[in-house]
């Protein structure tokens, strides 16, 4: 018992005390070490000028590991793609755990790793930071919130509102990987093709698609919800009509194959490493070739435009010819029984 | 993707669409009874594909929208119990009841788990052998087999905390109520591929026999719905009403023997409870004798009646989802329909599942959109 315990997070780590201290020093600054955090004062303290981007989010994702990423990966690409679409080149982030007690050390340390990867990739800092323990079943294994800031370059404007009639209308890449592959984990449904997530963080594909050009109008990342809110949020904040294809949509057949099985439809369902670029026109070949160079948008495609036709609403051509509303979902996703 | 591109391409659909319009010279009312036609039809645009000459009802063929509020209540009463563990089909949980929902009974502490396969439900039986476990068994002929099996599996395995609460409905026999209430006048019915798979066609043939009226299988993906429509035209057109399968890649004349055999194994016929409908004769799956012991109804009713659970059940003020599922109503037709009744806090069933046909509405045809809320079940942050 005394083993299996001195291998898991107690509720003295959260103490304060010298389980605490240990915490930081063995299992988080060898990490993620860098002048600011290093200092351990209660603030971090840094310089910055210009037009900051300040976002905030928490991450709750069960299970803690999913296929091609976990909570770590997630909740810093999550952040750092919040601060992307504001077209803000992420700089630092904070770091705030809680641990529910029981959860495995080497869990939390496999954890910690991947948000190192990550916020290396991402070229971010993580600057300060906070962990407390709660007793068993006052969380979920392991819950993560991330606060990040970013710089925001000169001349670039992008906000959900900005979307005009003509703008082009450009996707990433393929849609609802990481809801299926947190499906396909969490309920124990295999597929031949396994699904994998997408999570990545999309900060350089962005800072190269402003070099490409500074009248990208519109950027989100279709997380929950999928391109179905994205776009409805888009048509919604501008006024505008968008009408897009559904064969122009890049989609893996391990997708398109489970969505198939359990009648959902793919583009309500979340993607983690995936963006939506509202374009103006004459510029969207460019962006588009831009962001082929990029692995997180080797498969990026223009999927529709936008229009005055039926402003705040989302309409799709779908792939026999008619065309029908997208709304945004609505409620859980569950597959058909029928 | 094979076996699925062959049946969403659009020439070919165009084409049949053009040879319907050709063959349609006059009105006709069409009905497909399946929840996933329902769906299929509304998200790849059929109904703007077909001339104005074929309306299109829905039917009775949403699982979770044609389980009586009684049923449910009974359902939500058995989650109330001590020790018990409900496993269900995810849309169940959020319907509502006369006075609440397995939703809310979870809310307020019930055990209650969504389950993708009755066998999942055995596996939480067997991993929690101080607790009863029941499944809640709704939907047609097609998820009968799979429930029969996890009787059989439970028996086999001496598994004796597992129980089924058997809702399960049959499709030709409430196919013929409706047609004996004469209500909706019908000229053709798109019968379902899935239930077909089970029981094959020759279960269909008193309908043109007796009724005049055209029956063809289909399948779910558009090209095979579009066949399907062209072959009820024709038949109807032509005034010679039969049954055909459209579907033919799944349906076999005599369907699954290996399932059918299943069934008749573990149920026998009785009466069931119908939303809008009421009891229909014949149309139920009734838990045989032998295998009482896993049949919940009679394992726990002594239980509920104790608890005092047998309160009179009512449904929503306003909702027509009866007069949805009978096909005597439309969706938009419903006052409630998308101004109070709407997916996040649907007041009916057809609202609820996926495979209702005011969801479909909603979701493929509404004017306006919803709220944002989560679209997986759970976080996926």
């Amino acid at each position: 018992m005394g083993q299996a315990m001195s291998d898991t997070i107690l509720l003295a780590h959260g103490s304060g005390g010298k389980l605490s201290h240990d915490l930081v020093q063995k299992r988080f600054l060898p990490f993620l070490a860098n002048p600011a955090l290093n200092k351990l004062d209660d603030s971090a303290i840094f310089e910055a000028s210009g037009r900051l981007a300040f976002t905030t989010d928490s991450y709750v994702v069960n299970p803690i590991f999913f296929p091609s990423g976990d909570i770590g990966k997630l909740a810093v690409c999550g952040t750092v793609n919040d601060l992307s679409m504001s077209g803000a080149k992420p700089v630092y982030l904070s770091l705030s755990m809680i641990i529910e007690e029981g959860l495995p050390l080497d869990e939390l340390d496999r954890v910690v790793q991947s948000i190192k990867t990550a916020a290396e990739e991402a070229e971010v800092q993580i600057i300060t930071g906070d962990t407390k323990v709660v007793n068993q079943g006052q969380a979920d294994k392991l819950f993560i919130n991330t606060s990040g800031i970013g710089i925001i370059p000169l001349g670039i404007d992008i906000s959900g509102a900005n979307a005009k009639a003509g703008d082009k209308v450009i996707l990433s890449g393929t849609i609802g990987d990481h809801g299926i592959a947190i499906m396909s984990q969490r309920e124990g449904l295999r597929f031949s093709v396994p699904v994998e997530s997408d999570c990545a963080p999309l900060s350089k594909l962005v800072s190269q698609m402003l070099e490409a050009s500074s009248r990208i109008h519109c950027l989100r990342d279709p997380t929950r919800g999928g391109l179905a809110t994205t776009l409805n949020e888009f048509a919604q904040q501008s006024n505008v009509g968008i009408m897009i294809e559904e064969d122009k949509i890049p989609i893996t057949e391990g997708v398109r194959a489970a969505c198939e099985l359990l009648g959902l439809d793919p583009i309500c369902v979340a993607n983690e490493g995936k963006l939506v670029a509202i374009v103006e026109p004459e510029d969207a070949d460019k962006v588009l070739t831009q962001m082929k160079q990029n692995g997180y948008g080797r498969d990026a495609a223009i999927i529709g435009e936008v229009t005055n036709d039926h402003p705040g609403r989302v309409v799709m051509k779908t792939k026999l010819g008619p065309s029908r509303i997208i709304n945004m979902p609505s409620g859980e996703l569950l597959p058909r029984i029928c | 993707m094979k076996f699925i591109d062959e049946y969403q391409n659009s020439e070919l659909a165009k084409g049949l669409a053009k040879r319907i319009a050709t063959q349609s010279t006059k009105p006709i009312r069409l009905m497909e009874f399946c929840g996933g036609h329902t769906h299929a039809i509304m998200r790849y645009g059929i109904r703007q594909l077909v001339p104005k000459t074929v309306e299109m009802r829905s039917g009775p063929g949403c699982p979770v929208c044609v389980t009586a509020t009684a049923d449910l209540d009974k359902a939500i009463a058995l989650a109330h119990l001590p020790k018990v563990i409900i496993t269900t089909f995810g849309d169940m949980i959020r319907v509502p009841g006369s006075y609440s929902s397995l939703q809310q009974a979870r809310a307020e502490g019930a055990d209650i788990r969504v389950v993708y396969s009755t066998i999942d439900a055995v596996e939480i039986a067997k991993a929690n052998p101080e607790k009863s476990v029941i499944f809640i068994g709704i939907g047609f002929e097609t998820t009968a087999p799979t429930i029969a099996a996890s009787i059989l599996k439970a028996q086999r395995e001496k598994i004796e905390n597992f129980h089924v609460l058997s809702l399960n409905k049959l499709t030709p026999p409430v196919m013929k109520a409706l047609l004996d209430l004469g209500e909706v006048k019908l000229d053709g019915i798109i019968c379902p591929g899935h239930v077909s798979v089970t029981i094959g066609s020759h279960p269909y043939e008193f309908i043109p026999k007796n009724y005049g009226v055209a029956c063809v299988i289909s399948g779910f993906e558009p090209l095979d719905i579009l066949l399907c429509i062209d072959k009820l035209v024709e038949q109807i057109e032509n005034g010679q009403p039969g049954v055909e399968i459209a579907y033919s890649r799944g349906v076999k004349p005599e369907g699954n023997p290996k399932a059918l055999e299943l069934m008749g194994k573990v149920f026998e016929i009785g009466e069931a409870n119908w939303r809008g409908i009421g009891a229909v004769p014949q149309s139920g799956l009734k838990i045989r004798r032998e295998y009482g012991h896993f049949d919940a109804d009679k394992a726990f009713s002594g239980l509920l009646r104790f608890a005092g659970s047998d309160k009179p059940a009512k449904e929503p003020k306003g909702c027509r989802c009866g007069d949805v599922v009978r096909g005597a109503a439309m969706p938009p037709e419903c006052k409630l329909f998308r101004k109070v009744c709407t997916p996040e806090r649907p007041i009916g069933p057809c609202m609820v599942s996926s495979e209702g046909a005011c969801a479909a509405y909603y979701q493929y045809e509404s004017s306006s959109s919803s709220p944002y809320s989560s679209p997986l079940k759970g976080e996926v942050r």
